[in-house]
């Protein structure tokens, strides 16, 4: 099952990279092309010339006619058994390995994914990033304000060696006088400096400053290991099976909710079930040690144990539907760059005051959402600055503790 | 009391003022558990630690702590190897589904999360329970994570595989028929069409068998007097109800639906030119049940009076309808006349139900209503109802026939009778003489662990079934989850033994396309997604049955007495407990009964004058023996009970039921009689009473929580006022201020909360709640509300997020104070469900030190455990007396062996809800869950909820629909709309006078009497 109004913001992009070079309505042609070929197509198939499993869709529109690739998507056996002598090469060369037929697509629908491939290849498609929606900077935001603490901290101490050297340096200059009125020989710098080490540590006030100084910076360790009990920022657990991201959702490119079915729907985005990887590894790069594995487990009827990477405690409910599907977020704004990673880590804090922040700086989501209209006219009423998450109740309790 | 011309009270102890009661009317959450140690009765708990105990736990803390920092354990996600299309993880699927146990049926929608059934709800869809549900049947989602049922099938009290028990039974069976050795299938009422065809598939292979089927609460009288057949019964058409002793609200039949039917004639209006009539209900009986508590005029008799007070009936209805009398004593029965007299003013709207199994009373009763012209208005001959199909003499004669050692081969199909039924022990005794033993019973209860074999049947909701509830309606019952246990369903076995196909799914299916549907798949598939089939819509038969009454009336006059002078038993069905077929479902063990509010135990109830007379108060342990079987019982004092009886609960005292039902109560069914040969729950000879010396605690949370001395909680008016004033009764608190007399509730502290987005609240109306309760059990299954236990319960310490509060009014005048403390002996009763109120001057808010309680922008108090210290001054602070407080991890800990303690019990757990662990405070949150997934629904599909759509569970359950919820911002909601005409009508808030600004407000009880003459 997939969602269209998931990949909003996706498409949204895609429309603002095209817009340049071809006309609008293709461009939503496209954009309603890449949501379908990336749920459906992109499994088997490049848009380039490449070869995956099925033959690479550069140039496909040119190959054939029109009306043969919709026969063709609908029912690739009957084309195959009409004789269609392209069809029957095709089958051939490709071990006689037939395509899954999609017999829901309509033509507009077909039309739509080749204006995509078409698209593509005219434009190399680039990457998603640079979307940045204003949830973007709660990340930020929290790492900066550690930077913060450590600039200060950096300054404080500069501040406190100068005050060190001036006060040796007076110091030094009022035992000069006092020296100079005995009369006696200016001692070595070594010595002098030795006597005043001396003079130093025998005086109570450094004794008790140096004392302060190691309680508060021993209880700001304390803290700061407190506060990071539970927080797994950069956990990256070995997983059983080492299925790298960088390759499926990098380099390939397939959609998050190919797999993560629940994304937009559900609470929980789901880990995919063997079945999903099946889809394409009943046929890719079966001999890989790593992808017998999945073979193994399914003969064995042992399911795969993977690595929870994410864990919210019990006591926090979290809606994926809500973000991505009602919030229209990005998996990244959370995930970090999962398409960058071999092996997934815990990229955000997942902390309490994390999510917080979010909930302060985000706008809403409401445009074209008539759940909200109400409430965007009445904070309009009486407040010039966007609709907050903070605004409808974002920060209360109840919406994620019951 | 200001509220009212009455006085409200909730037991005989707060009337009376009883030691006990003012020790504990300040302590809502018990007595520290010190006083308890001493009777070694309480469980562990923090005020009792020591200190070195203390310094252990400290290190111990310390060093977990740091070890927990140093590495965090290693969780696993374990996806589905092959995942099936139609499940989501994280997303519920919904499947429509019937719940059937004996004769009790609902159709229902069953939610499942990741493949387990976790709650069930009403399916709307089916015209018969009309998505009415009881808590039995909210309920038996935890029955089917009882780990003490059978694991799999068992041969002479050993486990053995399906492919042995098979080949053994078949033989020994084969060797039964071929001497033609006789063979019984002994069941309760079965209601599945398509289980009678499995039957007589294997009657066909082996021709001696014989079906028999009796019920543990039967009906048997009824249809006797009917022909064999029990008439629909539709309550909703009548406009004057009598009912001689049927607690038909309660536990008679089908209550579920009855009362779905009753309270559509109770709903009144108070717009100008709503509906300002309902039916007149009397109620003639022996105990106080739950019904006679609805009644508006209820009068008491004696059991051995019954079949009198039903012929008294008939000739007071006689003589007004002008037709001849029938001979009988007279009995003196208050209202007896008037309730004639109505009947016969709503001739052809009125309708006479009778709870005794006696056929010749049933003729009488049944003549009665041919006269009041009930038939083929409320009652119809056309559509039979098959709720209670069991034949009282057949049972008899088989149990008879087994101690000849005249029987060859029984199988007990999901029946106990040597628990349930009054000739059990001689069942248990005869069984060794039968050659070839087999019961198909979930667990190795009280008959199945006297069979040679036990063959387990699926639960319900592991099973393929259909029901066929009355004539023409058609029900089918998919399973929700595989067979947990190695079980098979009885439908499968029965075939297998036949020798055919045990693939009884298909079976049914083809059952269901040539005979019932006459359609092909697609009609299979539409029947199945809605879960009902009702092609026979709307017969009606004015025919009634043709009686002897002069017959009737001398049997009974055999078997009644109208003077008897001695004790009397009379043995009743509780609400949530039922005949103890699931008995160890600790869900409805801590059920409180509607009207004794008592739980985990039954007891001997007596009335106040009966016990002063017997010299017995409450909680005194007494002997009681009749029939020459004797039991040993707590007294408990019941207002409103008939002078002279002794009222026992069936359902309890099981042996072989598992660990929350066995030793629980004792066994009522032995005292049972026959009477004119049918079974009836009376002992009217030979009864003697006396008492040991010792005393027992009953479990009754009748005065747990109450709100001080606050008066203005109830508020009641009689239809006669209401009609000419919707006002009238009603309470409007004022006070006196420097600027003259104010209402109460314009003076406030607090500026208030402004609601932009939704305003969440609930409507109660009074006068359908019926007090059953079905709503506390739903509650607790969809918020994982845990079971404490009785000895907690005594403490005061039970976690309901909902309670049903029970108040008696006494009669006396509210300026005869001596006539106030005397209890009542028929007391009026209301019923009125407690809640969290979602203040919006929220008390207990204001008092939270770490604000784990605070308001949120659409009207709830909001409860945040995660946050909550246990300091307990919000339940301090609380009017309403509806915090609860976990003393104890209850969801972990072996004290509380509630099904919660294992990983099979835990399977229920709605994983939407928190599980609180020990030491913070939880309340209703008026199912926020629900409201959050409703919003995101709605939000999902950029539109704003539809009204209906989101409901609680409490509200969804309400078989009278007497919980309104909705928002309150939507002026086109129904709780809009119903605010908006009861605002100057019957709508108030309990304890309005503290101006706390509920959002939950109450509609007024009104009572259908007559106007108090001036």
């Amino acid at each position: 099952m997939f969602c269209k109004k998931s990949t909003l913001v996706k498409s949204l992009l895609s429309f603002a990279i095209l817009f340049a070079s071809v006309s609008a309505t293709f461009a939503q042609d496209a954009a309603e092309g890449e949501t379908l070929f990336k749920n459906n197509c992109a499994a088997c198939h490049n848009t380039s010339d490449e070869v995956l499993v099925g033959p690479g869709l550069k140039g496909v529109s040119e190959r054939r006619p029109i009306e043969w690739i919709v026969k063709w998507v609908h029912n690739p056996q009957a084309v195959i058994a009409s004789g269609d002598k392209y069809a029957n090469d095709l089958y051939n060369k490709f071990n006689k390995a037939a395509m899954t037929p999609y017999p829901n697509f309509t033509e507009p629908q077909i039309k739509s994914i080749i204006a995509y491939i078409d698209a593509a290849n005219v434009a190399p498609a680039a990457p998603a990033a640079g979307a940045a929606p204003a949830a973007g900077t709660a990340a930020p935001a929290a790492q900066s304000s550690g930077g913060m603490l450590e600039v200060l901290l950096v300054g404080l101490l500069i501040i406190m060696v100068i005050v060190l050297i001036a006060l040796l340096s007076i110091v030094s200059t009022l035992s000069k006088i006092t020296t100079a009125g005995e009369g006696s020989i200016e001692a070595p710098l070594l010595q002098r400096l030795a006597e005043n080490a001396k003079a130093l540590a025998a005086n109570s006030a450094v004794k008790t400053g140096i004392l302060v100084l190691a309680l508060l910076l021993g209880g700001k360790a304390t803290i700061d290991a407190a506060y990071g009990v539970g927080i797994h920022q950069g956990y990256a657990p070995e997983q059983p099976i080492k299925f790298s991201h960088k390759l499926h959702a990098g380099q390939y490119q397939i959609n998050c909710n190919y797999c993560h079915t629940g994304v937009y729907a559900g609470k929980g985005a789901n880990v995919p079930s063997a079945n999903i990887c099946m889809n394409c590894h009943n046929a890719i790069k079966r001999e890989s040690p790593e992808i017998q594995k999945i073979y193994n487990a399914i003969e064995n009827n042992e399911p795969i144990q993977w690595v929870r990477v994410h864990n919210l405690p019990d006591l926090a409910y979290f809606n994926h539907s809500q973000h991505t599907n009602v919030g229209g977020l990005e998996c990244k704004n959370c995930h970090g760059e999962i398409e960058k990673m071999e092996v997934v880590e815990q990229r955000s804090s997942l902390t309490m005051g994390w999510c917080i922040d979010c909930h302060r700086e985000t706008d809403v989501n409401s445009k074209g959402n008539a759940y909200y209209d109400k409430l965007v006219e009445v904070h309009n009423k009486d407040s010039k600055t966007p609709l907050k998450v903070q605004n409808i109740g974002g920060l209360e309790c109840s919406k994620c503790h019951y | 009391m200001e509220n009212s011309n009455k006085r409200y009270w909730k037991g005989i102890e707060e009337l009376t003022n009883e030691p006990s009661f003012v020790k504990n009317i300040h302590n809502e959450f018990g007595n520290m558990p010190s006083e308890n140690d001493a009777k070694g009765e309480a469980l562990v708990d923090g005020s009792g630690t020591h200190r070195r105990d203390f310094l252990k736990m400290l290190g111990f803390g310390v060093a977990a702590v740091s070890l927990a920092a140093c590495e965090a354990p290693v969780k696993n996600t374990i996806p589905y190897l092959n995942k099936p299309e139609d499940v989501e993880p994280t997303i519920a699927n919904w499947y429509a589904s019937t719940y059937t146990d004996g004769g009790d049926y609902a159709s229902i929608l069953v939610k499942t999360r990741e493949g387990r059934p976790i709650k069930i709800e009403g399916n709307t869809l089916s015209s018969v329970s009309k998505g009415a549900l009881s808590g039995r049947a909210h309920a038996s989602v935890l029955s089917l994570y009882d780990n003490e049922k059978l694991k799999g099938p068992q041969a002479a009290g050993k486990a053995t595989d399906w492919k042995q028990l098979d080949a053994e039974f078949t033989a020994k069976l084969a060797a039964v028929a071929a001497k033609g050795g006789q063979i019984r299938i002994v069941s309760n009422t079965l209601l599945s069409p398509t289980t009678k065809k499995v039957i007589a598939d294997f009657a066909a292979k082996y021709p001696t068998t014989q079906h028999i089927s009796y019920d543990a609460n039967p009906a048997y009288g009824l249809s006797a007097a009917h022909a064999g057949i029990i008439p629909s019964i539709d309550f909703s058409k009548a406009k004057t109800i009598v009912s001689v002793g049927a607690d038909f609200l309660g536990s008679w039949i089908a209550p579920s639906e009855f009362s779905s039917q009753w309270a559509v004639t109770r709903r009144v209006s108070s717009e100008k030119g709503g509906k300002k009539d309902m039916s007149r209900h009397y109620q003639f009986e022996t105990i106080m049940s739950m019904t006679g508590a609805n009644a508006d005029y209820r009068a008491t008799y004696k059991p051995s009076q019954e079949g009198l007070v039903a012929v008294a009936l008939y000739n007071a209805v006689a003589k007004l309808t002008g037709a001849a009398g029938i001979a009988g004593a007279a009995v003196k029965v208050e209202h007896l006349d008037k309730a004639a007299k109505d009947l016969v003013a709503s001739k052809g709207a009125s309708i006479i139900v009778a709870g005794s199994n006696d056929p010749e009373v049933q003729k009488i009763v049944a003549a009665t209503n041919a006269l009041v012209g009930a038939y083929g208005s409320t009652l119809n001959t056309a559509i039979p109802m098959n709720y209670r199909q069991g034949n009282d003499m057949a049972m008899a004669n088989f149990i008879k026939e087994a101690g000849a050692g005249k029987i060859g081969a029984v199988i007990f199909y999901n029946a106990n009778p040597v628990y349930n039924h009054p000739m059990g022990a001689a069942l248990a005794t005869a069984l060794p003489k039968v050659e070839v033993s087999l019961a198909t019973n979930e667990r190795a209860d009280e008959t199945a662990s006297l069979c040679q074999f036990i063959a387990p049947d699926s639960h319900f909701l592991e099973s393929w079934n259909d029901a066929e509830p009355k004539a023409g309606f058609y029900s089918l019952t998919q399973p929700t989850i595989s067979t947990i246990f190695k079980t098979r369903q009885a439908q499968s076995s029965f075939l297998t033994w036949a020798g055919l196909s045990g693939d009884f799914a298909a079976y049914l299916e083809s059952n269901w396309e040539n005979n019932i549907l006459k359609g092909g798949k697609v009609a299979w598939n539409n029947a199945l997604h809605n879960g009902v089939f009702e092609p026979n819509a709307g017969t009606v038969s004015a025919s009634s049955p043709s009686v002897d009454i002069n017959a009737a009336a001398a049997a009974i006059a055999k078997a009644y007495s109208a003077t008897s002078t001695g004790l009397e038993i009379t043995v009743y069905e509780k609400v949530g407990l039922g005949t103890g077929s699931q008995a160890n479902n600790p869900w409805l063990q801590e059920f409180p009964e509607p009207v004794s509010k008592a739980c985990w135990d039954n007891y001997a109830a007596i009335s106040q004058p009966t016990a002063t007379e017997l010299k017995l108060k409450q909680g005194d342990l007494v002997k009681v023996s009749a029939k020459g079987y004797e039991v040993t019982l707590p007294i408990l004092v019941q207002p409103g009970q008939a002078q002279g009886t002794i009222a026992i609960a069936i359902g309890y005292g099981r042996t072989k039921a598992g660990k929350s039902a066995d030793g629980v109560g004792v066994n009522a069914y032995p005292f049972i009689s026959e009477i004119n040969g049918a079974c009836v729950g009376t002992c009217t000879q030979g009864v003697s009473v006396t008492s040991t010396g010792e005393t027992k605690d009953i479990a009754q949370t009748q005065t747990h929580q109450t709100v001080m001395a606050r008066q203005a909680v109830v508020q009641e008016t009689v239809l006669a006022e209401f009609a000419k004033n919707p006002l009238a009764g009603s309470y409007k608190p004022r006070v006196k201020t420097s600027e003259g007399e104010k209402d109460a509730t314009d003076l406030s502290l607090w500026n208030g909360h402004e609601y932009n987005n939704h305003a969440w609240g609930m409507v109660i109306d009074l006068n359908t709640c019926t007090g059953c309760s079905a709503c506390v059990i739903s509650c607790s299954a969809e918020n994982n509300v845990p079971v404490v236990g009785r000895q907690e319960v005594i403490n005061r310490r039970e976690m309901h997020w909902m309670r049903i509060d029970r108040y008696y009014s006494s009669d006396a005048e509210v300026e005869d104070l001596k006539g106030l403390e005397i209890a009542s002996d028929n007391p009026e009763v209301v019923f009125q469900p407690m809640l969290c109120q979602h203040c919006n001057n929220a008390p207990c808010e204001t008092v939270c030190p770490v604000l784990a309680t605070t308001h949120s922008t659409e009207g709830l108090n909001q409860m945040t455990y995660n946050r909550c210290i246990g300091t307990r001054y919000c339940a301090n602070n609380c009017p309403y007396k509806v915090r609860r407080f976990n003393w104890f991890r209850y969801f972990q800990t072996d004290d509380f062996d509630f099904h919660f303690n294992n990983d099979l019990g835990r399977m229920v757990i709605n994983p939407d809800v928190t599980v609180r662990s020990r030491g913070v405070m939880e309340k209703c949150s008026m199912c926020v869950q629900r409201i959050q997934e409703g919003k995101l629904t709605a939000k999902k599909e950029k539109r704003r909820p539809v009204d209906g759509e989101i409901q609680v569970a409490c509200a969804q359950s309400c078989p009278t629909n007497a919980i309104t919820f909705g928002d309150m911002n939507d002026p086109a909601s129904e709780i809009s709309k119903l605010l908006l005409v009861e605002q100057e009508g019957r709508a108030y808030h309990v304890i309005e006078e503290i101006n706390v600004k509920p959002n939950i407000s109450y509609l007024k009880k009104v009572r259908n009497k007559d106007a108090k003459k001036a």
